[in-house]
């Protein structure tokens, strides 16, 4: 008998007769954000900039039209010279910049030079206000993973309404077959003491664009 | 031969809880970087908890996807399979440890690569997969910071957050000097520069890997999906930079459903870190063309989950999504550390699920049940609710059950069985309650005892006995109000 | 009402005056006290020790003995939570549905759940004009889920100086034979314990549970230090002199 038949076999075994039976999951849990977390829709957003800033992550407002210049002025905040970005970036959110040399993904990139990237800039699939998280699945704007992943710091714009309130509204939004990456702050280790500190192996500063109709 | 065969190293004796648990009292210093460590846990973890209105909606939820998931287990690891082959993954199954050295050694062997990056996972320890490697010359990278430092030293892990919880951080920092002097952390061992010392350290080692080996939180049955929670992005980078991604998880981690992450994907953040939702999630689906590896392999381990899964009060451990929360709450743990534990599941967690994988014949798997006063704070805080001393009771009673066999009853059992014998008669009861009482003062003075015989004196080695006074409660009433 | 009252096998012979206690206390609040004399011991040590079969022949015992239909009161928090939680799950080990049956029909109170719940009184007219600090057991706090019952009535006697416990909820460390087993984590424990407790500059330090009270007391008397230890029936039992 091969292993797959053994497991298998095993696990049957071992359920015997209870195989198969399914207990009733209680999803009593909270699917939207309560009155009292966020009444009206400006109370969502203010939420995820809340909950952003706690992981000490930079995030700011902007209005659809200063969205190149805020891009721009958070790359020379940031010194920057090279960046990278995905190949179908909108072509406005870099339209400011002036001294940074954007890099598109397309060919890819090669790993040398993402290393040596000074950030990359991209947009999400979704973002959480509970938990002031982004996540990336890939799409567009987006990018493949390691360009988000190597530099060592990363610009995310979230559109206003790809914020949903809580974690199972991402969850229904996002598909699995997707790559997806969920980033809450920028890199942490608890290796030492159990601590929290900052700046592990992914990016060590993350900076989110919130950007308003 | 003397050493270990390769591919098949032979885990090294462990001594009894309680025995391997004196030189952590002992160590003062490790025992106040423990207290510290799990004291700031606990806050932040409780707070994350009273901030969720709805957390015992959320824990309710996650006990009853998780018996789900496990009563369903063979249709979900079907499921699975066909999911994650269909995306163009392969899926690999092992019955017990050496199957599973013996499929992961074999694929990197196929890639010809000579070194692995690895991100933390409980199943590669479990199945020694680090000496399977390093005995056909392929050097093994563990990448987690706190890996790293028990690589270096040649440790143990003690925390299912940190595997050098044991550790501090100047003992750490004395490790990388020695270990990595390129990297150069600061000799004052300040975290921050810790943290970049060891970024430095692997960064190259990331980007050039071509096989990276990893474990999992959670495989998805329906969509094939295998999710990944972390901290510091070492596993993000080998999920994403090597060709080939080797993914090694036990049979337990199966959930049925995407939506499922929901509940599990608040629970386990809040309950590990007390972060509302960890720095990283990652999750894929076989290959993604473009992105990331292109070949991917899941092997799924049984060695000894099934053994778990027949046992219907034991199975409850396997729900177990590896939070840590009922470590930093022990007030056992809190005080000797992982180590004790055995080499893989440390913790009340362990103390449930190791005897259980290992069964219960050795002396010192057979101690962990007892290693636990049954306080219950780490029910308590459970996030799936596994009743954990409720489990270990139950497991206690495997251990007596399979000692009852043998031919001469150890000490225990035979006073056990007396006292029990004795009591379950009131008029023997009260005869021997007598004597004890007599018997007792005799051994008492000034009111006290300060020494008991036999296996009692393990009481009177640092705690008195008061003197049992002459008349018991029972005699009392039966002199005053009979 | 009447009342059969439980005590454990440990009080009975070590702490005989929890017993006395709780019956002067019930008497003088108007009740009728009974020892039901066919009790010896819930079978908790043994249930706990993985003694299973010993324990389900000692529960059987438990519960004939208690079978007359009265309220029963244990003035152990352990006892109560052996009878209430424990004994249905030795029922289901031993594969008894009798003694499941018996452990249904059973109504265990621990005393301050008595007290407060099926009495509904706080104040017990108790005076003790002394310091005292609680140490909530891990299964009156955990098991039974009692609350704050013991220092509602605490906080009503006459006199008393009640002082809060540093890290109140951390296990004593005593756990039955855990204290014999893992002694040097039982002792280390306890070390911290009776530090808190004497942090509080407690004269009396006090709980519901009596094993509890030998481990704390067993680790404050061989330090000689002074703080007593008394179970909670023992203060609420005071009247003071009359």
């Amino acid at each position: 008998m091969n292993a797959r038949e053994e497991v298998l076999r095993r696990v049957r075994e071992a359920l015997g007769g209870s195989r198969g039976t399914r207990p009733p999951v209680p999803r009593g849990y909270a699917r939207r954000l309560s009155e009292a977390e966020a009444a009206t829709r400006a109370d969502v957003l203010a939420l995820f900039t809340e909950r952003v800033a706690d992981y000490r992550a930079a995030v700011r407002h902007v209005g659809a039209d200063e969205l190149g210049t805020a891009v721009a002025a958070a790359l020379w905040g940031r010194e920057a010279k090279q960046i990278v970005v995905p190949a179908d970036l909108p072509f406005g959110w870099l339209a400011e910049l002036d001294g940074v040399r954007a890099l598109a993904d397309t060919p890819a990139v090669d790993i040398d030079t993402l290393a040596a990237a000074d950030g990359a800039v991209t947009g999400c699939a979704v973002a959480i206000a509970q938990t002031g998280t982004v996540v990336l699945d890939g799409g567009p704007a987006q990018g493949r993973r390691a360009l988000t992943l190597v530099p060592g710091y990363h610009l995310c714009v979230v559109r206003a309404d790809q914020i949903v309130g809580t974690v199972p509204e991402a969850v229904a939004r996002l598909d699995p077959a997707r790559p997806l990456t969920w980033i809450s702050g920028p890199s942490v280790t608890h290796g030492i003491e159990m601590t929290r500190v900052e700046g592990a192996h992914g990016p060590v500063h993350l900076e989110v664009l919130v950007v308003e109709d | 031969m003397t050493g270990p065969a390769p591919g098949g190293p032979v885990p090294p004796p462990m001594p009894k809880f309680a025995a391997a648990a004196r030189p952590a009292l002992a160590d003062t210093g490790l025992r106040r970087t423990l207290r510290g460590a799990t004291a700031t846990l606990r806050e932040r973890t409780a707070a994350a908890a009273a901030e969720t209105a709805d957390w015992e909606d959320l824990r309710e939820a996650g006990r009853a996807v998780g018996e789900g998931a496990l009563l369903g287990l063979d249709t979900h690891l079907e499921e699975l399979e066909r999911a994650v082959t269909e995306a163009g993954g392969t899926v690999h199954w092992a019955v017990d440890a050496a199957d599973a050295r013996r499929v992961v050694t074999g694929l990197v062997r196929e890639t010809g690569a000579t070194e692995v990056v690895k991100s933390a996972s409980l199943a590669t320890r479990e199945i020694g997969l680090n000496d399977a490697l390093a005995g056909m010359g392929v050097t093994v990278r563990d990448t987690a910071l706190a890996d790293m430092a028990v690589q270096f030293a040649g440790d143990e892990p003690s925390h299912l957050l940190s595997a050098a919880a044991h550790r501090d951080r100047a003992q750490i920092g004395e490790l990388f000097r020695r270990e990595m002097p390129a990297a150069g952390p600061d000799p004052a061992g300040d975290p921050e520069d810790l943290a970049a010392a060891a970024r430095a350290h692997l960064r190259e080692r990331f980007l050039r890997a071509q096989v990276a080996i990893t474990g999992a939180n959670f495989l998805v049955a329906e969509t094939g999906t295998v999710v990944v929670v972390e901290s510091e992005g070492n596993a993000r980078m080998c999920l994403t930079l090597p060709e080939t991604l080797i993914c090694v998880a036990g049979i337990d981690k199966v959930v049925p459903a995407w939506d499922d992450m929901e509940v599990f994907l608040q629970l386990l953040p809040r309950s590990s870190t007390g972060d509302r939702m960890t720095p990283y999630v990652s999750s894929w689906t076989g290959v993604t063309p473009g992105d990331g590896p292109r070949a991917f392999h899941l092997v799924l381990l049984d060695n000894g989950r099934t053994r778990a899964l027949a046992d219907e009060i034991g199975r409850a451990a396997l729900r177990c999504i590896g939070c840590s929360a009922c470590l930093n709450v022990c007030p056992v743990y809190e005080r000797t550390g992982g180590q004790p534990y055995g080499p893989v599941h440390p913790g009340p967690i362990g103390a449930i699920l190791t005897p259980q994988l290992r069964g219960v014949e050795s002396a010192a798997v057979a101690s962990l049940p007892y290693a636990s006063t049954l306080c219950g704070a780490c029910a308590d805080v459970c996030p799936v609710k596994i009743d954990i001393p409720d489990v270990l009771v139950h497991l206690r009673g495997a251990v007596v059950e399979s000692r009852r066999r043998r031919p001469v009853p150890t000490p225990e059992m035979a006073l056990m069985r007396g006292l029990a014998w004795t009591m379950a008669d009131p008029r023997r009861h009260e005869t021997a309650l007598r004597r004890g009482v007599r018997w007792a003062r005799l051994l008492s003075r000034g009111g006290r005892i300060r020494r008991l015989p036999g296996l009692l004196g393990m009481w009177t080695e640092a705690r008195d006995l008061p003197a049992p006074p002459a008349e018991s409660f029972r005699a009392w009433w039966n002199r005053t109000r009979r | 009402m009447r009342v059969a009252l439980s005590v454990a096998c440990f009080d009975d012979a070590l702490f005989p005056g929890t017993g006395r206690a709780v019956t002067a206390l019930l008497e003088r609040l108007g009740h009728e006290v009974t020892f039901p004399p066919g009790q010896t011991c819930c079978g908790q040590i043994h249930w706990t020790s993985g003694y299973h079969r010993e324990a389900a022949d000692l529960a059987r015992a438990y519960t004939a003995a208690f079978a007359g239909g009265d309220v029963v009161v244990a003035p152990s928090a352990s006892c109560a939570a052996a009878v209430r939680d424990a004994h249905p799950k030795i029922a289901r080990a031993a594969r008894d549905p009798g003694l499941a049956r018996a452990a249904e029909g059973l109504a265990v109170y621990e005393l301050t759940e008595f007290l407060v719940d099926v009495l509904g009184v706080v104040d017990v007219g108790a005076y003790f004009p002394h310091r005292v600090t609680y140490h909530p057991s891990c299964q009156s706090l955990r098991t039974l889920g009692i609350g704050d019952r013991p220092l509602r009535l605490l906080r009503a006697v006459k006199g008393i100086d009640l002082v809060e416990l540093p890290a109140a909820q951390e296990c004593c460390g005593f756990g039955g034979a855990f204290a014999m087993k893992n002694a040097d984590v039982s002792v280390a424990m306890v070390a911290d314990k009776i530090r808190h407790v004497r942090e509080t500059g407690a004269d009396v330090v006090c709980a519901v549970d009596g094993s509890c009270l030998a481990h704390i007391g067993g680790a404050l008397s061989r330090l000689r230090s002074g703080v007593r230890t008394m179970h909670l029936a023992e203060i609420l039992a005071e009247t003071g002199p009359s």
